[in-house]
């Protein structure tokens, strides 16, 4: 009963906010709840199918298969696969938060799951072409590239400060 | 478009799983619904959090801070906006592509799509409990440390 409360509080203090706004500025007020509105949609949308993904992908994908593609030792073709399986969704990161734990609780190199995140946020196709778009391919090419190579370094840094620690993420 | 193909992909997906093992697929929709109430407060949160935010910002204050002769602050005041915003792409470039226009340098629209798109400050707690707190940290603030590198790096190049 106290865990569901505190999981609450925030959400409450959230809604005062939007009283509140909606209250003393009115037009602010009215934007924040259209977007909230559409950010709720887009959310909705997205949402069922990950967690029905995540499910079938727990009871049918051994915990091996994981290791052994993406886990240490699977070497750069665990990082190319990584790279791939990011570039392939479309949504917001946060959806591939709870994606990118199943996996590394099944086994995968901590670098592999840094690379497949980042390559979510800032790599997905739709997005890639939706930048080109709109701020030249140029710039979406250059980006594109540091990035990945980022992505790259940022993952066996964060394994190696991790393993240092002792630990690798807790669930 | 995309929605459509993942959600043929998922109907196709539990059709195969329901005909090959019913318990499994059982199961599976548990798990589904186990991870859907532990997901749903903090996303909630997160979209709450930014409908007021992007409310709170006004405009002027984005192309005066981030746009022509703002220099070094304006890159470092768009990779704050950057990592604090959750804006999808189809808006995010849009605006980035009219602070370009309107003057701003290369070096804040591309940490202004780095950081946006690499780091996330809202989602913080949602990331911290899926992947535990160290990793979330770390990945952000490396992620932030890169994104500044690769504006610069681009300002260069470009």
């Amino acid at each position: 009963m106290r865990k569901r409360l505190r999981a609450l509080a925030p959400l409450l203090a959230l809604l005062a906010g939007y009283l509140l706004l909606l209250y003393g500025s009115p037009t602010q007020g009215q934007l924040a709840v259209q977007s909230f509105e559409s950010y709720l949609l887009e959310m909705a949308a997205i949402v069922p199918a990950v967690v029905l993904l995540m499910g079938l992908f727990e009871v049918w994908v051994p915990k091996d298969l994981i290791q052994r593609h993406l886990g240490q030792g699977s070497g750069p073709r665990g990082t190319v696969l990584a790279i791939l399986m990011g570039t392939a969704p479309t949504g917001p990161l946060y959806a591939a938060f709870p994606i990118a734990g199943s996996l590394l609780r099944m086994g995968a190199r901590v670098s592999n799951v840094v690379v497949f995140l980042g390559t979510w946020g800032a790599a997905k196709v739709p997005q890639l072409l939706v930048e080109a778009q709109f701020l030249g391919p140029s710039f979406a090419a250059l980006c594109l590239v540091l990035t990945v190579a980022s992505l790259i370094a940022i993952g066996l840094v964060l394994e190696r400060l991790l393993a240092a620690r002792g630990e690798v993420a807790a669930s | 478009m995309m929605m459509l193909a993942i959600y043929v992909l998922v109907a196709g997906a539990l059709a195969l799983s329901l005909a090959r093992d019913r318990a499994r697929t059982r199961a599976a929709l548990r798990v589904a619904i186990r991870s859907l109430e532990r997901l749903a407060p903090s996303l909630l949160g997160v979209v709450g959090l930014v409908g007021l935010l992007l409310a709170l910002v006004p405009n002027e204050a984005i192309s005066r801070h981030l746009g022509a002769g703002a220099g070094l602050s304006g890159t470092l005041a768009a990779s704050l906006l950057g990592s604090l915003l959750l804006i999808p792409s189809l808006v995010a470039f849009p605006l980035a592509a009219s602070l370009l226009r309107s003057g701003a340098t290369v070096a804040t629209v591309a940490a202004f799509v780095t950081t946006l798109t690499m780091v996330g400050i809202v989602t913080l707690p949602v990331e911290m409990r899926e992947l535990g707190r160290r990793f979330a940290v770390l990945r952000n603030v490396l992620s932030f440390l890169c994104a500044l590198l690769i504006a610069l790096a681009m300002e260069a190049i470009l």
